[in-house]
């Protein structure tokens, strides 16, 4: 079992939890200050619109919502080692990595508000609408890479889900396809240790993620999920590896989810508060990354001042956008159920513009 | 033109659509060197090459997920589920992904792909390979539902069903198969969907049929125009969406409707016929609706299938009710 003992080993990071760094990881990387300075302002980002859609689902301004703190170092890292063009399969999750892609925050607003618009990304954003039904995203992700394998074009597709979505069939069956067809995929599985209210111990036997890789002789990668700089490493060569022809690759990023599943439940119900502030005390990305920044020179509590206020000031000026916008009537569903609405379609269309327009 | 069994003209229809588009790829367990459980792909590989014809796992979600991925990413994969039994396996990725890309994305994105599957009964084959199970996808918006009938009506439909811009399900009964044969355009050609067709005309009474009961009520029908008595036979083609102004046209004429289908009669197909003909043609009608179907109990095994299945004693029996009104 030399080869499990090595896929289980400590993960791989670049950035300890002290903010210490592997100086020859980060020479070997070989990012400007620019790039280091950009990730951590997407970390910010997402961490400041988590909190802020949070707030907004308690005022009732929009609809059940999962917070994706903790996450943002898997989210952000792995988004950022993809090119424009390649193609995003996320779960309802996942509002890091979209951000990073292109998705507007208008956009993902508009989705949780329950608007039919919030689900249609401007048409250069190569995201699908995020995935609600646990893992379903994973064999469409190998089908999408296996289009532009045919295609003979460089495009690499990447699928993200949780800890829970390995349980599931199309877990098993997507891996499998991209496998044996030797797809252009990226699978990233964010280990953030809970389903709900199923612990990961309660989910699998194996020790690892990474390890179910190899039942299906596919690369696999198991690393830091809280260490940005080592996810976007692990994922730039997940990436590159799948852009060469060299086929699929399954990284487990091991992270938490610091938040509730979803505003519907509380933590507290089934797991210890003493868990919480251990992860978030030794292992929470952004204070992870911001004592590295500043060891580095490159950030400072006054630079990082003014960078939160420019976040908080775009991203009112997004969620106002978004507000401004009206809900597109009911009627304009039945334009999206086929390319072309069928007569008794058309028929109870024509009904409800009808009651709109008489407001009934 | 060429004289081809219904099996036939569906790979006929695959193989010009293969070489009008390179984007259709056909997908599925055993449709590579085996040519398909029934042959329906047969040779094709020889043709194409494994690229393009391609024998997967043994998946069923991960063949329809796979499909949807590859259909947004514009290709134009023709799926094969081996028998319409196995689709449970996938009926996530069915009704709840291909059916709803187009939807969530307020039209950003699509899936345009076809599943093919072989379905029905009469052919004494193990468990779960004859269930007919049309209404659980005619149930799902998004989603088309085609089911041929014969060997020309079998190439045109596939052919618009692969150029669709939607997911459709494709239907094949396979007692129908290699039941006749019949001269089939060797070129490209498309039977439209959402049309039914009008098998054979009359004035007293219309019977709508679809796949495997269409050769019953035909048959019944000549039967008694022997005796004088003319019947409209209408087979769908299409099941969902249904093209309900063809029947209701016919009810108008003949006063009397029976619908025949193999699958079990509650929440079956006819029963959203006989709910929609009385809302639009209730006062044409002469008799009640009757349907003639498939019992409410699982598909049974294969040695009472046949006092299971519709035939033409209980057809005919429903037409004497319905003339004796």
């Amino acid at each position: 079992m030399q080869i499990l003992d090595e896929i289980n080993a400590p993960y791989h990071q670049i950035i300890k939890s002290t903010g210490e760094v592997d100086d020859q990881q980060l020479n070997d990387l070989n990012l400007s200050s620019e790039l280091l300075l950009e990730m951590y302002e997407w970390m910010l980002k997402a961490r400041l619109l988590d909190e802020r859609l949070l707030k907004m689902q308690r005022q009732g301004r929009i609809g059940t919502f999962a917070p994706y703190s903790g996450q943002e170092a898997s989210q952000i890292g792995s988004a950022f080692a993809l090119k424009k063009s390649d193609w995003m399969f996320p779960s309802y999750r996942d509002i890091g990595s979209c951000l990073v892609h292109g998705m507007p925050i208008e956009q993902l607003v508009l989705y949780l508000k329950g608007f039919l618009q919030g689900g249609s990304p401007p048409e250069d954003v190569k995201v699908l609408p995020v995935q609600i039904i646990i893992g379903g995203q994973i064999p469409q992700a190998a089908g999408c890479a296996w289009a532009s394998k045919i295609r003979k074009e460089q495009d690499v597709t990447i699928s993200y889900f949780g800890d829970g979505a390995t349980s599931q069939g199309d877990f098993h069956e997507g891996l499998n396809f991209a496998s044996v067809l030797q797809l252009p995929v990226v699978f990233f599985c964010q280990n953030n240790q809970w389903a709900i209210s199923v612990p990961i111990e309660k989910q699998m036997a194996t020790k690892t993620i990474a390890q179910k890789a190899i039942a299906y002789d596919m690369k696999n990668i198991r690393v830091d999920g809280n260490d940005v700089l080592a996810v976007y490493k692990a994922t730039l060569e997940a990436v590159e590896h799948a852009r060469n022809g060299g086929g699929p690759t399954l990284i487990e990023a091991v992270t938490y989810r610091i938040g509730p599943h979803t505003t519907a439940d509380d933590p507290k119900k089934y797991r210890e508060q003493t868990e919480v502030t251990q992860w978030v005390d030794e292992k929470e990305p952004l204070i992870r990354y911001k004592k590295f920044l500043q060891n580095q020179g490159l950030l400072t509590e006054e630079s990082e001042q003014q960078l939160r206020q420019k976040l908080e000031l775009e991203i009112s000026t997004e969620i106002e956008k978004a507000e401004k916008i009206v809900a597109e009537p009911l009627a304009t569903s039945f334009d999206h159920v086929y390319d072309q609405p069928h007569a008794n379609l058309l028929e109870q269309k024509i009904e409800v513009e009808k009651r709109t327009a008489e407001g009934r | 033109m060429a004289n081809l069994t219904m099996v036939e003209a569906i790979r006929d229809a695959l193989k010009v659509e293969m070489e009008n588009n390179e984007s259709v790829i056909l997908l599925g367990e055993d449709i590579g060197k085996n040519g398909g459980v029934f042959r329906a792909t047969d040779g094709l590989i020889d043709m194409f090459g494994e690229e393009r014809v391609v024998d997967t796992p043994l998946a069923e979600s991960g063949i329809v997920g796979a499909s949807v991925g590859l259909a947004i990413n514009h290709m134009r994969p023709v799926a094969e589920i081996q028998f319409l039994g196995f689709i449970y396996e996938t009926m996530d990725q069915i009704c709840a992904q291909a059916a709803r890309v187009r939807f969530r994305s307020a039209g950003r994105f699509s899936a345009p792909l076809v599943i093919r599957s072989p379905f029905g009964g009469g052919v004494r084959t193990p468990e779960l390979h004859a269930d007919s199970l049309e209404a659980l996808f005619a149930h799902t918006p998004g989603l088309k539902v085609v089911m041929p009938s014969n060997p020309y009506d079998a190439k045109g439909l596939l052919i618009s069903a692969i150029r669709d811009e939607n997911p459709v399900l494709f239907l094949e009964p396979m007692k129908l198969y290699r039941a006749s044969r019949e001269e089939v355009p060797s070129e490209a050609y498309t039977v439209p969907l959402h049309k039914a067709n009008i098998i054979q005309s009359g004035d007293e009474i219309t019977i709508v049929a679809y796949g495997p009961t269409v050769p019953i009520a035909t048959s019944v029908a000549n039967e008694y125009l022997q005796k004088g008595i003319s019947i409209e036979v209408i087979d769908l083609r299409t099941i969902y969406p249904i093209d309900f102004e063809t029947i209701i046209a016919s009810v108008e004429k003949t006063g009397r409707l029976i619908i025949v289908h193999e699958a079990v009669k509650t929440g079956g197909v006819g029963g959203e016929i006989a709910a929609h003909i009385s809302q639009h043609a209730f006062f044409s009608l002469r008799s009640p609706i009757t349907r003639v179907t498939g019992y409410d109990t699982p598909y049974p095994v294969a040695s009472v299938e046949d006092d299971w299945l519709p035939n033409v004693v209980r057809l005919r029996e429903a037409i004497e009710e319905s003339l004796n009104c």
